[in-house]
């Protein structure tokens, strides 16, 4: 029997006046999961987790949020979810403990608020009113407010955006801890650390639709961008290296006794390499293995230029 | 009911899932609790609802300013002031509460939330009342320690005092709920100001000429100001002129606020 998806949407289009936000989105969050979901700023990213939270209704495509329709059955689905906003949601006058005591008030079987104040370092502030906190002490209430209930599933929109290190650590291992513990979670995020660091699985979107998918490594592994370098006697054989290299792959002596090789940079090319040498008396000196970022990845895939 | 949530320290299974709205009552009960701190903490609240009501009623009641008819201007002014009380609370106040928190996006997290938009609205509803209960008490206090002698049937009263709110309610919401909150702001003080001068408050309406009268006469304001002051001033019976005006303020405003509202 197939295991529904947390998250299934399928050609999802939605539309702001003329603007297209979202222009054919498919999106697949298996259970239990963290999904990182990447785009420059506009690309749709808020757009899509809001529809999928029930807040706005799509012009076109399927969604389903464990197993419901958002808009239909909202009633039956708020319960079951955890929200992050991007960013407010709090009364400007209300205290940061009081605010989380309500939220778990909503709740049937919540857990204790006190808890996760001391776990996110807010205990110095529970009693300052949310619009004196700062914008990580707010971040950090928002986040605790999205997981109080005991939800099956948290869509949490930038939850680190201007965290600083210690908070945004705290944040990753309360995401870590939420996923040991069966939650699905969905964040989106402009940091390709933190997509590395959590997720499971990493949608690139661009222009409202997604244009890449899959766990960090994968994304990292595809195409023939890694690179193996190392320094030895200048004038080498190339052209012999070349030979004893599979066929995509790229040798070249930058400068004298700098060499390069691209190409899928597996085991088997670095055994080939070293055994290469040995034949040829070459010791290999700071031979290094460069590996794709996510980062190289995401400009390669959006490009360099800002966006609107 | 929670059995893992006492423990200090995240033990593995802290946030195993566990999801469920608590209690419908439970619910609105905590929120009308929440929204009633909020106001009560404000001051600018405060300042609308509890002190301009109670300095106006004291400032005028001591000196002549206004000519209120004959009888003691106390009695003439106490209706008026209690219009005012309800006008503050349901009106000017909600609706700029509920503007910024339209803004704030408190509305749309709460939308998110278990809580269902109609018992929020209950939940704003209840506080509202909370509210101008705390302020008629008060206000009482303070006319009856200035020689108030009231008549009439409570019950006129308290119908009175629940159709304005519905009234006020209706206006105020449909204002919060589709201007930005500055506009909000800016133009609910300002219906709270010219309000106050001519919707039969402290300045009785046949000072106004004939033509501008019947038109004030038809202000929410000025017929719970009327009908209150019919009852308590002059111990009519039921005002059913007054009420039907209100009735039908309060069926237009609030079904204008329930088609047009925006949640964010
Ligand atoms: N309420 C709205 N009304 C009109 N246009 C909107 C609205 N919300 C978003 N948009 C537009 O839709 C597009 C997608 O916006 P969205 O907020 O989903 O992007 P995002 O990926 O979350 O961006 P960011 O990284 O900056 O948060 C943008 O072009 C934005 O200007
Ligand atoms: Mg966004």
């Amino acid at each position: 029997m197939r295991i529904e998806p947390a998250v299934e949407v399928t050609g999802l289009v939605k539309r702001y006046g003329t603007r297209t936000a979202v222009d054919g989105m498919d999106l697949t969050v298996p259970r239990g999961s963290v999904t990182a979901v990447l785009g420059p700023n506009g690309a749709g990213k808020t757009t899509t987790v809001e529809v999928c939270e029930g807040y706005r209704r799509p012009d076109g495509g399927s969604v389903r949020v464990l197993g419901l329709d958002p808009v239909t059955q909202g009633a039956e689905l708020r319960p079951r979810i955890g929200v992050m906003l991007q960013s407010g949601g709090v009364y400007p006058g209300a205290r940061a403990a009081e605010m989380l005591r309500h939220a778990a008030t909503l709740y049937a079987d919540p857990v204790a608020p006190e808890l996760l104040i001391g776990r996110l370092g807010l205990e110095a502030c529970g009693r300052t009113p949310y619009r004196r906190l700062s914008g990580g002490q707010q971040q950090r209430l928002a986040l605790a407010m999205a997981v109080v209930g005991r939800p099956e599933l948290v869509f949490l929109d930038e939850p680190t955006a201007g965290l600083d290190p210690q908070a945004r650590h705290a944040t990753w291992d309360l995401v870590r801890e939420l996923r040991a513990d069966g939650v699905t979670v969905v964040l989106t995020t402009h940091y390709m650390d933190e997509a590395e660091q959590l997720a499971d699985n990493v949608v690139i979107i661009d222009r409202g639709r997604a244009i890449a998918e899959g766990t960090p490594e994968e994304l990292c592994r595809g195409g023939a961008e890694n690179t193996l370098r190392f320094t030895g006697r200048p004038g080498l054989d190339v052209a012999s290296l070349l030979n004893a290299l599979p066929a995509d792959a790229l040798a070249a002596e930058l400068t004298p006794g700098n060499y390069r090789i691209e190409g899928k940079i597996d085991p088997q090319l670095l055994a080939t390499v070293t055994s290469w040498c040995a034949q040829h008396g070459v010791l290999p000196d700071r031979l290094s293995v460069e590996r794709r970022t996510l980062e190289d990845v995401f400009l390669e895939l959006t490009g360099k230029e800002l966006r609107a | 009911m929670s059995t893992a949530t006492t423990d200090t320290a995240f033990a593995q299974g802290a946030f195993t899932p566990r999801p469920g709205a608590a209690p419908l009552p439970r619910m609105i009960r905590a929120q009308a609790l929440l929204e009633t701190r909020m106001l009560l903490r404000n001051g600018e609240q405060l300042l609308l609802t509890v002190v301009i009501p109670a300095l106006l009623l004291v400032l005028f009641s001591a000196v002549d300013i206004v000519d209120t008819g004959a009888g003691r201007s106390v009695d003439f002014l106490t209706p008026g002031i209690l219009a005012l009380a309800v006008l503050s609370t349901a009106f000017t106040g909600q609706a700029i509460a509920t503007g910024f928190e339209r803004r704030y996006g408190v509305l749309k997290r709460l939308g998110a939330s278990p809580l269902p938009r109609w018992a929020l609205m209950t939940a704003k509803t209840c506080s509202v009342l909370v509210t101008e209960a705390l302020q008629v008490v008060l206000l009482t206090l303070i006319a009856l320690a200035l020689g108030w002698s009231p008549h009439g049937d409570p019950l006129a009263i308290v119908l009175l005092l629940l159709l304005g709110t519905a009234a006020f309610s209706g206006l105020g919401l449909l204002m919060a709920g589709t201007l930005k909150a500055e506009a909000t702001l800016a133009a609910a003080n300002l219906v709270f100001l010219l309000l106050l001068v001519g919707g039969g408050v402290i300045v009785p309406l046949d000072k106004f000429s004939g033509g501008v009268q019947d038109v004030l006469r038809l202000l929410p304001v000025s017929a719970l100001s009327d009908g209150l002051r019919d009852v308590l001033q002059h111990g009519a019976g039921m005002p059913w002129g007054d009420l039907g005006i209100l009735a039908v303020w309060a069926v237009v405003g609030l079904a204008a606020a329930g088609r047009w509202f925006r949640w964010e």
